[in-house]
This record gives C-alpha cells, structure tokens and sequence, in this order.
C-alpha cells in the first residue's frame, strides 16, 4: 500500500513537472557513474539505476532529484564515507541497496545523509552494514518508508542508529524494519512527527530512542529483544499506542521507560515477557489506559517523584510483580484494572470486586532492597509475608489501592 | 521385587485415601478450570498449589503407611524375600500410587478441556513431573523417619515438622540470613541454599517457567549464567533425581539393620 | 543343621540375648523355653533374619544366614502374634504369600482341616483372633519345609483346633523336620518336645531332654522343674 502510494508520488511529479526527464545510469550507459549522472542533469530530473554496483562514497545532492533504483541497484561508500548526502529539498530516494559506509569516532558516517532538507522521501531502500543507516538532521516534511535497516552491531560504542532524526519536524517514519543497530529509531529535537508501523527487533540499545521532542505519536509498532523497547526522555504530550514490546530481557532492561515525561498518553500497548514492562522514573500526568501487561518480570516499576499519573482499565496477567514502589510515596491513581492475582470477589455483580486489591506487595520491597532474594518468589513463606502486609501496610504505600479492581479481563 | 510393588500398590489403590486423594486432585482441576477456563491460568495455580500439595500428602502417606502396613511387612520378613526389595517395593507402591493419583486426577480435567489442542502442554508435564518427583522424595523421607522412630506418635511428628521445615522454616530462615547479609554478594548462597531443599529446587523449575522475565533482571553474573542459559534447567533436574536417589538410599541401608 | 553361635543381641541398654551359643543336629521337636522377657521371640526373630544380631551368627546347613534370604525357603514361620494388613481377603493373603515364595504347597487340604473355607471371601481385618491364627496356621504348615519355626502357636485356638494343631506338629515330626516352638503351655511342650532349651536372662541354663530336666531338678512334671530352676 505504502509502496504504492510513494510510487504514485514519484510518478506524478515526473509527469507534473513538464520539463522533467528521465535519465537511464548503468555502467554501458551515457551516465556510467552515480557522480556524474548527478552533475549532468537537471533540476528535477529522474535517475533511473540500473542493475549493477556504484563506487558513490560522499555524492553530494544539491538540487531536487529522484532516484529510482531498479533491481541489483546498489550504492557502496567503500568503507570511506558517506554514501549519499542530501543537502537539497524535494528529493526522493527509492529502492536502492546501500553498502559500506565509513566508521568513524568523530563523524556520523551514514547511508543517506540529509541535511537542511524539505520535502522529501526514503521508500523502499535497504541498508546493509552501514555506521548509521538514515540520519536526518534539520529538515522537516519528509518521509521514510518502508525501508529496511540491517547491521550486525554487538556494542554500543561502535555502532550507530538505524535511523537518527535530530532537530526535524513533521516526519513521517513508517513501515521500516531496524535490526541490529545501536539504537534502532533515534529522535532528538523531533516535534510533530509520526512514527507508525514500524518493527524494530535485536538492536543493541533501544528500540526507539526518544530525547526532547515533543507532540509525537509512535502508534503499531513492535518492539521486540531489544536492550531495552523504548526509551522516551525529556520530552512532552507524546502519544504511544497500540505498540507491542516484547521480550527485552537483561539486567534494568524494560519494555517502556519514561523519564522526565509530562502529559504523555500510552494507550493500548502490549507489553509481554519483559524484565520491565513500564519503568517510569519521575513522570507525571501521564494517563496509561486499556493497556495489557503480561508475564513481565515487573509489570510497572515506579521510582522518583512521579504525581498524577493514572493508571485505568490496564490489564495485568501473570506477572512476577504488578507494581513495584521504591518508596511509600504514592501520588498516582490506580482505578478500575484487572489484575489477574486478584482474589476478591464481586457478590453484587456489577463487574467490580468488592474488595480493594493491593498491587505492590512487599515482597517487591524486599527484593528491590535485597536482589538475591528473588529466588524465594513464589513460595509459601513469601506468600505469608505478603498476606500479612496485606492485612495492615507497614512498608508499602497504603494508600496504593485499586478500589475498584475489574472481574473481567478487558478485550 | 515387582511381586511386592503389586501387592502395596494394589493393597494402596483399593484404600479409601488414594480414592480420596485422586478425588480431590479431579475435583481441584474441574473447579480450577471451571473458574479460569484458561489452561494456561489453571496451570499456574496449580504449579504454586503442588510444589506445598505433594510433599505434604508424600510425608502423610508415608509414614502412615509404614506404621499400618507393619503386619504386612513383618509378614513378608519371614519370607525367603531380601529386604531391601520388601522395603523398595513398599515403597514403590506408597510413590507410585500417589503419583498415578496426582497423574490421573488433573490428567482428565485438562484432557477435558482440551490440553493436546493447546500450547501449554510442555507446562503441563513440567507441572506432573515436577509433583511426581516430590512425591518421589517425600514418600522416602517420611519412611526414613518412621524407619527411625518405633514410637508412632513421635514419627508422625517430626515426619509433618520435616515437611514444615522445607516448605515454610527453610524459606524463612533462608530470607531472613539475606536480608542479615544484604551487604554481601549472595547470588551464590541464594543458589545452593535454594539447591539443598527440594521444594524449592521444583519452584525454581517452575520460576524459569514462569518468572524467567525477572530472574534476569538481577545483575549477578551467576545469576545470568544460571537461568539466561539451559545451565538452570539442567542443574535443577539432575539436583532433583540426587535428592530422590539419597533418601531411597538412606532408607535401603537403614531397613538392612532394623529389627522387627 | 543349625549351629547358633555367640548370639548377642540388646534393645538399648537391655540386653536380651548374650552370647547364646548351641546346635540342633537332629531332626525332631525343640522347644525354647524362658520367663517372659527372656529372649525367647527374639532368637527366633534373628534366626528368621527379622533381628539383626549385635554379634555371632547362625549357620544354617553350614551357611552363614545373615545377608541371605534363600534360606528362608527352608523355613516356615508362624509369628506369635497373627498380624495381616486389615483390608487383604483371606484367600488374597493365601494366594500372595504362595505367589511369593513361589514353591509347591498344598493350602486346601489345611483350609478344609480348620473349616476356612467360609471365611476365604472374608476381610482380615473382621475375623476373630482365632480365626486369624488359623489362617496364620495354614499359611506356615502350607509348604514342605524342613524346618519350622512357631512361636506361640496354640494362642487363642479353641481345644477342637488344639487338637488337630498337635496333630498336624507331630506329622511334620515324622517327616523327619526340624520344628522349633516357644510356648507357655508346658503341657504342650511336655507332650511334643524331643529336646529343650531353657532361656533366662539372656543365657542358656539348660539344654537338653525333657526327661534330663525332670531328672536335674528332681521334679515329677516340667511345670515344677522350670519352677525350681527360676528359684534357684
């Protein structure tokens, strides 16, 4: 669909733009580079690519142009540098193959570079073994779609992210696969921007990386073994829906960490088997709504000052701990969730348990203050413990109470 | 030897507590799976309900079974029959009994309710195997302990404080030393000390199962190795038939000496 | 046939058997004698491999009996006190104990002798105590053994049983068999006895015929001589 609709732009615009032509680039053709092509042509114009593998370290884009890359099309930085820098609005990319860029301590050597950019969209592209796969940086109104991002990173500091956005807006990213880079999707300075779709899978540190950017959405995408899903910091009235995260297992690694968030929505997420489902580190008025937690290690792990959040209509299902507190301070709400360790019941039959339920045990202080002793989960002498905080809170915040705690799993 | 494991067993199958065992595991499973109707759910339950269930009804049995089955016993020492294969079969047919119990009594509800058509039946034979080795190791505990003890009374005694100790006392004990020693690594002691009980060795099973989420989230490099990689699972299962083998072992030698 | 060797044999600090040495060379009817407490059943039970001894042992045909159990093919005991599991039939124990030993046996004509055929279908748990010496009676005398070991067989028969108990003893005599009794009935083991080993407190004060007691004590019937030799 996505690939559909990229091709419909690209065509209209060589039909639209009356002066437009389209140029053929092969090794037996009139334009036997990349390079060249790119300087003999003009402004508007179309390259079409043919089969076949392009020496391109550092070409430089400098006017409106589209490249079309057919089958076997294949652009090689040759380990040097850049492969392609777009330093000109209204450019589009589509189905090339990138290889080899530079590495580099000091420079952000990357597959497609874009700077300054407006207007312009990546579809269909696939980047292989690059530093940083697509790093944009001051542009806005562009899209990225449908690419594919592989590397092989095995350690944060040699590797880049698969797609670095710093100081954009209005982006588009979608339908992309990351695997294997440091960050997966990176945003710095991004306002206004959508990221939909996307599957981001075995990268070493994030899934998606967010730092002070504000009014986006990232909605349907799958986060899956990565270090940690998804990192969203510093930034404020993001929307995150519909996700899945899952599996990121390790030592602090989680599904979801918020810190320094402010009036964020995350609603319907799925967060499964992750060692963190949320850790959420000095947030507030975040609304966490018609989410589902399962067999997390800890559901939602809540440390610093965090007020007002509101946790409702969530669901909670085989988790090691639900709610874990480091602290007696409670400011947020929990209402009207279902918690799959309730043991209430509802004799009035109005599809709420007539008993408040207790989601942070102190078995979860225990082992937050004592590691090691997560080995006792799960046993009678744990459960006696729990029992008996239950009965009057000496360590937990006792005001920490869903008064309303749903008897049906919500679908 | 099998002559006498047939007639135990036998003799156990027709007593009315075996009825009322496998009765109450039918029943535990219908009621489970009836509240849930999920599969998965009922399993989960049932892991926390077992790991305490069976080691309890293995001590009960056990020893009463030793101490009422005294005539029978006494009659077969003066049949040309060597002892360990008497006090083996007797054995045998008090574990296996109980186990074909435990088997029977939660294999029909999950059969009934679709456990082939489902994805949980690895959990499931974790869940059976793990109830039938405690069974296993309690049974030959608590008939050591009767071995021990003439009095009846006295053998009943420590026989349920022995199932206290490890499936309460021990865990106790055990929080409160790392609590004492939060300042020292203690990944190691939380191992060995979960290692040398085996009602937490079969819960540790279970954790890889079900908590592996949060075993991991423990920075312990042992920690890591133990349950990131198949090492736990095969650690804990090789822990599981040396804690059956010792007290069959004990059981054997100290039935050579006894005198009846 | 069975030499007893240096037995010894204590239950805490009592001690029960010490240094109990003596043989039975030849086939007939021993009867081991003593008070109560003497030791009586516990010799019997380390012939049976049922005590372990403390020291000494017993050869059996030669062979040293403990960690052996064929031997115990060879010898048919009838324990003092008629104990079964409660819930077994009688036929069932019958038939389990054949089973097990596995050797030629001949239960009919003992079930018809004693009038067990109605109880065949019959719990144990629910018979008299005489009844169920009854069928500890038949599941000893069952099997052709050599030797045979009865320890208080005559408790709770009624005098018909008696009777044919004695019967039954003597024709196992004359099959040339070894048969060892403890009784308190001294009218019985005056009857029956070809010899007599006489326990007290742990030791053998005499062994030897009946006739030999009488003699030794000066006494008319065994009764006043085992009276005589505790006074003394």
């Amino acid at each position: 669909m996505l690939r559909g609709i990229t091709i419909f732009i690209i065509l209209s615009s060589i039909v639209f733009e009356s002066n437009a032509r389209s140029h053929s680039v092969c090794h037996q053709c009139d334009l036997p580079t990349l390079s060249i092509a790119v300087n003999e042509v003009s402004h508007g114009d179309t390259l079409m690519l043919e089969k076949g593998i392009y020496s391109s370290p550092g070409i430089e884009i400098t006017k409106p142009l589209t490249l079309i890359g057919k089958p076997g099309a294949v652009l090689d930085g040759e380990s040097k540098d850049y492969v392609l820098k777009v330093l000109s609005d209204s450019v589009f990319i589509s189905g090339l193959e990138f290889i080899n860029t530079g590495k580099s301590y000091t420079k952000d050597y990357a597959a497609i570079y874009i700077h300054k950019s407006s207007i312009f969209t990546l579809s269909n592209n696939l980047i292989k073994g690059s530093f940083f796969g697509i790093l944009v940086e001051k542009s806005k109104n562009g899209q990225i779609l449908n690419n594919r991002v592989l590397g092989n990173a095995t350690r944060e500091d040699q590797s880049g992210n698969g797609i670095h956005l710093w100081d954009c807006d209005s982006i588009l990213i979608s339908e992309n696969k990351v695997s294997g880079m440091r960050d997966g999707i990176y945003l710095e300075f991004v306002d206004g921007s959508k990221i939909i779709k996307n599957y981001s899978h075995h990268n070493v540190r994030y899934g998606l990386h967010f730092m002070f950017s504000n009014h986006d959405q990232y909605a349907r995408n799958k986060f899956e073994e990565n270090g940690a899903g998804v990192a969203v910091m510093f930034s404020k009235w993001i929307r995150m829906e519909n996700n899945r995260f899952i599996n990121n297992w390790g030592t602090a690694s989680y599904g979801l960490l918020l810190k320094e968030i402010y009036d964020a929505e995350v609603l319907n997420n799925t967060f499964q088997e992750n060692t963190l489902g949320v850790y959420v580190d000095g947030s507030s008025r975040v609304n966490y709504s018609g989410n589902t937690f399962r067999q997390n290690g800890w559901a939602i792990k809540v440390s610093g000052g965090c007020y007002t959040n509101v946790f409702t209509r969530n669901n909670f299902l085989g988790n090691s701990f639900d709610v874990s507190y480091n602290s007696k301070m409670n400011d947020n709400t929990f209402n009207s969730n279902y918690w799959g360790s309730y043991a209430g019941y509802d004799l009035d039959k109005d599809g709420t348990g007539d008993v408040p339920y207790r989601p942070v045990k102190l078995f979860s202080y225990v082992v937050n203050k004592t590691p090691e002793t997560i080995v006792l989960l799960r046993s009678l002498f744990v459960d006696i413990i729990n029992f008996s905080e239950k009965v009057s809170p000496a360590f937990t915040p006792d005001d920490l109470v869903d008064l309303s705690p749903s008897m049906q799993v919500f679908k | 030897m099998i002559k006498i494991f047939k007639y135990s067993f036998s003799d156990l199958m027709r007593s009315r507590w075996s009825l009322v065992y496998l009765a109450f595991y039918l029943l535990l499973g219908f009621v489970l799976l009836f509240l849930n109707n999920d599969l998965s759910k009922g399993i989960i339950t049932l892991m926390n309900v077992i790991v305490i269930l069976t080691p309890m009804i293995g001590t009960i049995f056990g020893v009463m079974y030793f101490y009422n089955s005294r005539e029978f016993t006494e009659l077969l020492l003066a049949q040309p029959v060597k002892r360990s294969v008497i006090f083996f079969g007797q054995y045998l047919g008090v574990s296996i009994s109980l186990s074909l119990s435990l088997i029977i009594g939660l294999g029909i509800p999950f059969l009934a309710y679709g456990l082939f058509r489902s994805g949980v039946i690895v959990n499931f034979l974790l869940l059976l195997s793990s109830g039938a080795f405690l069974t296993f190791i309690f049974v030959a505990l608590a008939i050591c302990i009767a071995l021990f003890n003439t009095n009846k009374i006295k053998g009943f005694g420590y026989a349920i404080l022995m199932w206290l100790f490890f499936a309460v006392i021990y865990d106790g004990l055990m929080l409160l030393s790392m609590m004492v020693f939060a300042d020292y690594p203690l990944d190691n002691f939380a191992l060995v000390a979960s290692f040398l009980n085996p009602i937490d060795l079969s819960r540790i099973m279970i954790l890889l199962k079900l908590d592996i989420s949060a075993l991991l989230g423990y920075t312990g490099a042992l920690f890591q190795r133990f349950f990131g990689t198949n090492l736990g699972l095969i650690a804990s299962w090789s822990m599981l038939v040396f804690w059956t083998f010792w007290p069959i072992i004990l059981l054997i030698r100290k039935a050579q000496k006894k005198n009846f | 046939m069975i030499q007893v060797k240096n037995i010894q044999k204590s239950f805490g600090k009592l001690r029960v058997l010490d240094r109990v040495s003596f043989d039975i060379t030849e086939s007939g009817i021993v009867s081991i004698l003593g008070p109560n407490g003497s030791g009586k059943t516990t010799f019997l039970k380390i012939l049976l491999g049922m005590v372990i001894a403390d020291k000494g042992f017993i050869l059996y045909q030669g062979q040293n009996i403990s960690h052996s159990h064929r031997y115990r093919n060879k010898i048919s005991y009838l324990p003092q006190i008629a104990r079964f599991p409660d819930n077994l039939k009688v036929k069932e124990v019958i038939s389990m104990i054949l089973d097990i030993r596995n050797e030629p046996a001949n239960p009919e004509s003992l079930i018809e002798l004693f009038g067990l055929a109605k109880y065949m279908d019959q719990k144990l748990g629910n018979l008299s105590g005489g009844t169920r010496q009854k069928v500890n009676i038949v599941l000893t005398f069952m099997f052709d053994s050599p030797v045979i070991v009865l320890d208080e067989p005559t408790a709770g028969l009624d005098p018909v049983s008696l009777i044919k108990l004695k019967a039954l003893i003597k024709r196992e005599k004359s099959k040339g068999k070894i048969i060892l009794i403890t009784s308190h009935i001294m009218s019985l083991v005056e009857e029956l006895s070809d010899e007599v080993v006489f326990l007290l407190e742990g030791n053998i004060c005499f062994k030897g015929t009946v006739e030999k007691l009488k003699a030794k004590t000066n006494t008319e019937d065994l009764e006043h001589a085992i009276a005589k030799i505790l006074e003394s």
